[in-house]
């Protein structure tokens, strides 16, 4: 019988080593997978790649990560918002690296990493700053930038209800990364509000198909 | 001359809205233009973070903390309205589905070069968010902006000192002085606010315009 719920936090985020690029859901507090991040804190892989749309919100959740010193590398489109002061102390000291990404273009490398994508040509950034030193083609008439897959070795996403198989159903706005992300990892691991049975997602709106998740677990677990 | 106000500026941008346009309203200014869509037509506004036929803001006690905007405040959805992932929603931007956008901006060249996500301050924190997808993805991009900088220079310019947003990608400038479309003859002047002449107008702005008024 294939069971992936994991019994606990502790033991959905198992295994994750040093060094490990790690995908994190939500924009913002949305979908951001705070139960899971806490874990790993508390687990204490470091060196860690981490992409996200954002890097941290206040002191919770990714920001907490970031505090902790765990963070190498992070990836992502808009590092500087209202409540961003982690992030923003430790650019300034130079001691995290920033790979800045359309949002778009983050969204689709994802994608392209979970789709088995060796890149793509995107019109998005053209002739920006963002652009520079990637190669360019120009495709019937319009201009494009090549963009690279981003691959995984974890991601830690975070859906309204889950089953035993993996299938996840997600909760408005909190979907946004969610599925691509899933998608893209070696490992994906999903804190859900609820573990329902097998045959309870209606299989017509199950969003994420188990076979991109490799862990369930209950939020509070 | 008569400027006009914010609200006068995103009323104007509001009239140029159809039924049945698909819409992205940038993060700022820009927000300000859904107030004045007549609730009698159907406009599907889109938010990169997912989703379509948004609503307003909810009523104070009503947020949900899972149903936010691209600017992360809460908002609400309209019957009919759907989420979606990430991909998909740039997707419909990139994909060319969306028919108008519209952005803010710090300049904006005679070509329709757009600058309006960094001001180049060597210690500023870069921040891209969906600017780029934004300004290539939509069918026509509309900028909302005032005419001039608080020290009274020309936010339109020959060329962005700016970092580039997005290259020939503006289609239409609404100013507090002047509704202006980028054509490829260069900038026609299509309104200007009463008592200011043609004229005083390509003084201001510092760029040749071609005065071209749209037919009442």
């Amino acid at each position: 019988m294939i069971d992936k719920i994991s019994p606990s936090l502790d033991a959905a985020v198992a295994g994750i080593h040093d060094g490990a690029t790690i995908l994190i859901g939500g924009f913002g507090t949305a979908g951001m997978p705070s139960a899971l991040i806490d874990a790993l804190i508390a687990q204490g892989a470091r060196e860690l790649t981490i992409v996200n749309n954002n890097a941290g919100n206040g002191d919770t959740g990714l920001a907490a990560l970031l505090k902790a010193g765990r963070v190498r590398k992070i990836i992502c489109s808009f590092p500087r918002q209202a409540d961003s002061h982690v992030f923003d102390a430790l650019y300034r000291a130079g001691e995290i690296e920033l790979e800045l990404t359309p949002q778009g273009n983050l969204a689709e490398r994802i994608r392209a990493a979970g789709a088995g994508i060796g890149g793509f040509f995107s019109p998005t950034g053209y002739g920006t700053a963002l652009a520079e030193g990637k190669e360019t083609r120009l495709i019937d008439g319009r201009h494009y930038v090549f963009e690279s897959p981003i691959h995984a070795d974890f991601a830690l996403i975070k859906a309204l209800r889950g089953d035993r198989w993996g299938n996840l159903v997600y909760r408005k706005t909190a979907r946004n990364f969610g599925p691509v992300m899933a998608m893209a990892a070696r490992c994906t691991i999903a804190q859900v509000s609820e573990v329902v049975g097998l045959g309870e997602l209606d299989p017509e709106t199950i969003v994420t198909p188990g076979i991109f998740v490799q862990r369930v677990v209950q939020q509070g677990a | 001359m008569q400027r006009l106000t914010r609200d006068q500026i995103a009323a104007r941008v509001a009239r140029d809205i159809p039924e049945g346009a698909y819409v992205n309203l940038g993060i700022g200014l820009p927000t300000m233009v859904a107030a004045h869509l007549p609730p009698e037509r159907d406009i599907f506004l889109h938010s990169e973070n997912g989703l379509l036929g948004m609503g307003p803001a909810p009523a104070k006690g009503e947020e949900d903390e899972d149903l936010i905007n691209a600017g992360k405040q809460p908002v609400t959805l309209l019957a009919g309205g759907s989420y979606f992932h990430h991909a998909d929603s740039f997707a419909m931007m990139r994909g060319g589905h969306l028919d108008i956008c519209v952005l803010g901006a710090f300049q904006v060249s005679s070509r329709g070069d757009l600058a309006n996500w960094h001001t180049g301050a060597p210690d500023a924190i870069p921040a891209v968010g969906g600017a780029m997808d934004l300004a290539i993805g939509a069918k026509r991009v509309f900028v909302m902006m005032e005419h001039q900088t608080r020290d009274g220079a020309s936010k339109i310019v020959a060329q962005c000192s700016y970092p580039l947003t997005g290259v020939a990608c503006v289609s239409r400038i609404y100013t507090d002085l002047a509704v202006l479309d980028v054509t490829p003859d260069g900038l026609a002047v299509r309104e200007i606010v009463d008592d200011l002449s043609f004229e005083e107008l390509e003084r201001l702005t510092g760029v040749p315009l071609i005065h071209q008024p749209l037919a009442a």
